[in-house]
């Protein structure tokens, strides 16, 4: 059956969003031959629908501005368990990365003396937490990741990286020695299946977000990069942090950057009261995106949320002026005219948090090396295979994620990532040859799909999975809960595995690889619920009913998920930054 | 740079300008005789034939006759690697748009000389 | 309500056809176009449309809706029916790979071929470069393209000449250079541009204008193109 066409590179990279284009500028301009393989065109990649920006320590707005004050409120925001050597590299590399960008031509906003622009988002401090409120985002108006992925997509064909646009990949190919050595690939256009042979692999397929049924994710971020680990048996790390968005347009899904409340608007209840006041008096509409998500949930359960069914809160932006909100928020205006019927000039957008971020991943250490971990608890590095951006978990982003921390997450271990491979192709590093049942292996789905007679439709599946995941693991979860959900997600495995699919032929057949992708929706599914339903304690985005405290002593580690099993473990949190001392847990108030 | 076409025009700018100033001329020329014969209700050979004997009259029907004949060739040109091409005519098009520009370019350059001579036979 | 699908599988299909559907609309909202499209692949998954962010900034969806072309995910019924009857097709003018999926290749060659990336010669500081805010202004309503072939296959004049005609959407992007105060290759992309083809095939039809998702203006940015040209001509 193998008789496939084989595809060689030096480096392969899976996803062209803003970490899978960073890594693979970083290789080709080294000259190294590199392949990207996407299965979207990569300025469709979901990069594109970010908004705010691109937080970092460039001392712009503020000449004093440190990176150890990012880092501390990384660390914070992390709720203590990010791991602090990956956010001490990310917060000091970020200010290189951040101009490397501007070099490549990204359209920064800029302040009248012509350096990039700085809007405050949610978390930020000065002077670790006692100095007031930072504005430490570097935006490109309310469309930066619009501009960062168009400029990274530019640099690539300036630098000669090949493209295979609207391929999509299936598996990795692991040989008997547990080493990654490629993919199985489908060319959408044709259908032709392909082995795509690389010294080195780069998981850089984003996020899941379409495990829940609200998301503000693309329909495109189905967890593809994190299925094919699961698959290949390797461990999830944090796969229960989960990132509400506080402003999710209602109903529609829709985000609204944080930079809008960065701006200065607010959220209020059906009384106009400005709630944050009340949940976070400091920060208030900036506190953390946990906090102000989960008290949104409580003033609408407590009766004082808007509209008929009370099901929203609001939020108020024309106390700004139609000039600011032109000029910082041309982008909010557009979604929020065409998705809430609502013109934030003159009335408030109806909100609601949304699911939005993976805080969890492939474990990666802070060269990208995905990390499984041995029978002592040992992280092992995988070879031939690398993980970056919102598929991995580096951690920088711990158990919540600070609002324009992803983008620079994206190219500072995108970045990361190239450099390593280099260095390893530099020093030698070899093709790791696979046999002809690895790779059948790795087609085995693949065939089993193309051979399916009966079974249900993907549509019908999908929409179960995300209720349920909507229903039993959202912003508050309870153990018994959690529990039938897992019970749920146990009956739907094998239907899944059965799925039916109709429609054989080989050209564009979108039907194939979404029939693809919901079996990947589903490991991250069923990571996620396990991985929730085993932490029993409330620690940024993940908050328990019937656990309302974070517990320290037990739970101040990563949870790993090991998919054979289908077990949970833990692993510990890197407490030994390099150059800073460490930030040692605190209470967390905003 | 697409440089691999038929085009007796230098570049695209060059067309371009000469196109629009050959417009200009034109058109004063037909406003200028619109002028004139509403300006000569009993017009008759022997004036119509004073009018051109004018030698700043035949200058300007000399610059109006090459303003058109400039004007004809880049629009037909134009019209030619618009429609004329294999997309729409298959592996014959560059036969087919050569002789019908050839054509084109024959009937421009006979009115051409065909004009200087009226203009200037007498 | 009955929508009606260009329906193209080159290996079933000897010709395209349309094929109509009887879509429940649920509760008689106004759901934007994709939305019908997706309740479309419930009934039938064959149907094939690229899709990606839903929400108007990724450029996949860019199709044929009743004869306008637009992005489907922010296009709601109501903008482009007329009688309850909706018509839709691929974006005319490039080659069908199958049903709503167009080839854009052609399309992607124009925008390569204008260099779409910064270009600039001298040192590189050690921070950012420093661009005034009237200087990035000049970039407002440029460098939002999000490629989504609106523009360009709605273009006659890029249906003639897909190969040497730039297109509005390439031209706007290579304006977007033009325009950088960072780059320093305007010289070169100018040189790039002169012959007759690449930016002169353009009429001022402004059928990109008219359909353009994101509300921006090609046609303008080619008249700039073309004063700077006749500067540099001059």
């Amino acid at each position: 059956m193998a008789n496939i066409r084989t595809i060689t590179f030096d480096g392969l990279i899976v996803g062209g969003g803003g970490s899978g284009l960073r890594s693979a500028l970083e290789l080709s301009q080294s000259g190294y031959k590199t392949a990207v393989i996407s299965k979207v065109f990569p300025t469709r990649s979901h990069t594109v629908s970010a908004q705010g920006g691109i937080t970092c320590a460039i001392a712009s707005n503020d000449p004093d501005d440190d990176w150890r004050w990012h880092m501390y409120d990384t660390v914070k925001g992390s709720d203590y368990i990010g791991d602090q050597d990956a956010i001490e590299y990310m917060c000091s590399e970020g200010p290189q990365a951040v101009f490397e960008l501007e070099h490549m031509g990204l359209p920064f906003s800029r302040n009248p003396d012509g350096r990039i622009y700085q809007r405050p988002f949610g978390g930020q401090s000065r002077d670790y937490g006692k100095g007031g409120q930072a504005s430490r985002t570097c935006a490109a108006a309310d469309r930066t990741g619009h501009a960062l992925l168009h400029t990274l997509y530019q640099a690539n064909l300036k630098n000669n990286t090949v493209f295979f646009n609207e391929w999509y990949a299936v598996d990795m190919v692991k040989n008997q020695d547990g080493v990654i050595a490629g993919v199985i690939a489908i060319c959408m256009e044709t259908g032709e299946v392909v082995y795509v042979k690389s010294k080195a692999t780069v998981i850089a397929t984003g996020g899941a977000g379409r495990i829940y049924a609200s998301t503000t994710n693309a329909l495109i971020n189905t967890g593809d990069g994190i299925g094919m680990a699961l698959r290949a048996g390797f461990p999830m790390q944090d796969m229960e942090m989960w990132q509400f968005h506080p402003t999710g347009i209602h109903l529609a899904g829709v985000l609204v950057t944080e930079g809008s409340r960065g701006e200065g608007g607010y959220l209020i209840n059906k009384d106009g009261e400005r709630f944050m006041e009340r949940y976070a008096p400091n920060a208030k509409d900036l506190a953390g995106r946990d906090v102000v998500a989960r008290s949104m949930v409580l003033e609408i359960l407590d009766g004082r949320g808007c509209g008929p069914d009370a099901d929203h809160v609001l939020l108020k932006l024309d106390h700004l002026g139609e000039k600011v909100l032109n000029e910082k928020l041309p982008g909010i205006l557009e979604l929020s005219r065409t998705f809430a019927h609502v013109d934030p000039v003159h009335a408030p957008i109806p909100v609601v948090p949304t699911c939005h971020y993976m805080m969890g991943g492939i474990p990666t250490n802070i060269h990208g090396q995905a990390l499984s971990m041995d029978a002592e608890g040992n992280d092992n590095v995988i070879e031939g295979l690398f993980a970056v951006g919102e598929a991995a978990c580096v951690s920088v982003h711990g158990a919540n994620r600070l609002g324009g921390n992803s983008l620079l997450d994206l190219v500072v271990f995108g970045r990361a990532a190239g450099i390593q491979i280099e260095k390893m192709l530099s020093q030698g590093l070899e093709q790791r040859e696979a046999s002809e049942s690895d790779i059948e292996g790795a087609m085995a789905r693949l065939d089993r799909l193309n051979n399916s007679t009966s079974g249900e439709k993907t549509a019908d599946l999908r929409k179960e999975l995300q209720n349920i995941m909507q229903n039993h693991f959202g912003v508050f979860r309870k153990g018994d809960f959690m529990q039938e959900g897992i019970e749920k997600l146990a009956d739907l495995r094998e239907r899944i595995n059965n799925v039916h699919l109709e429609d054989k032929s080989n050209t564009f057949n979108t039907a194939r690889v979404e029939a693809l992708e919901l079996k990947n929706l589903f490991e991250v599914a069923e990571s996620t619920a396990i991985s929730a339903e085993g932490r029993n304690e409330s620690r940024g985005a993940h908050a328990r009913e019937d656990f309302t405290t974070r517990d320290d002593e037990n739970w101040l580690c990563h949870s790993m998920y090991f998919p054979e099993s289908k077990t949970l473990g833990k692993r510990d949190v890197n407490f030994k930054p390099k150059t800073v001392p460490t930030f040692e847990p605190m209470e967390r108030k905003y | 740079m697409v440089t691999n076409v038929i085009s007796f025009g230098r570049s695209g700018l060059y067309d371009w300008i000469v196109q629009r100033i050959s417009a200009v001329v034109i058109l004063l020329y037909v406003l200028c005789h619109a002028a004139i014969i509403l300006s000569t209700p009993d017009m008759d050979y022997v004036r119509w034939r004073a009018l051109f004997a004018d030698t700043g009259m035949r200058f300007f029907s000399l610059v109006a006759l090459a303003a058109l004949c400039a004007h004809a060739w880049i629009g037909i040109w134009t019209i030619a690697t618009d429609y004329l091409t294999s997309r729409i005519l298959g592996p014959k098009a560059t036969f087919i748009r050569f002789l019908f520009l050839l054509i084109c370019l024959g009937t421009i350059v006979v009115y051409f000389i065909w004009g200087i001579m009226i203009l200037w036979s007498a | 309500m009955q929508v009606s699908i260009y329906r193209y599988n080159p290996e079933t299909d000897l010709k395209p056809s349309m094929q109509d559907f009887q879509v429940e609309i649920p509760n008689d909202k106004d759901i934007m176009i994709l939305d019908v499209l997706a309740l479309v692949k419930e009934q039938d998954d064959s149907v094939a449309y690229r899709r990606s962010c839903r929400e108007g900034v990724c450029g996949s969806d860019g199709i044929n809706m009743n004869g306008i072309n637009g992005l489907a995910c922010i296009t709601p019924i109501s903008a482009v029916t007329k009688k309850d009857k909706l018509i839709l097709r691929p974006l005319p003018g490039l080659p069908i790979v199958r049903d709503l999926v167009v080839d854009m290749t052609a399309f992607y060659k124009q925008y390569e071929r204008i260099k779409p990336y910064l270009q600039n010669d001298e040192a590189t500081p050690a921070i950012e470069r420093l661009q005034s805010p009237e200087d990035r202004a000049k970039l407002d309503g440029l460098y939002e393209c999000i490629l989504c072939a609106c523009c360009s296959t709605n273009c006659p004049s890029f249906w003639w000449n897909p190969e040497k005609f730039v297109g509005p959407a390439g031209l706007l992007q290579a304006y977007r250079f033009l325009a950088d105060s960072r780059d320093t290759h305007t010289e070169e992309r100018l040189a790039d541009l002169e012959d007759p083809f690449s930016v002169f095939r353009c009429r001022g039809i402004m059928n990109c204008v008219a359909v353009c998702p994101k509300g921006l203006n090609p046609t303008k940015a080619i008249g700039h193109i073309r004063s700077m040209l006749m500067e540099r001509g001059a």
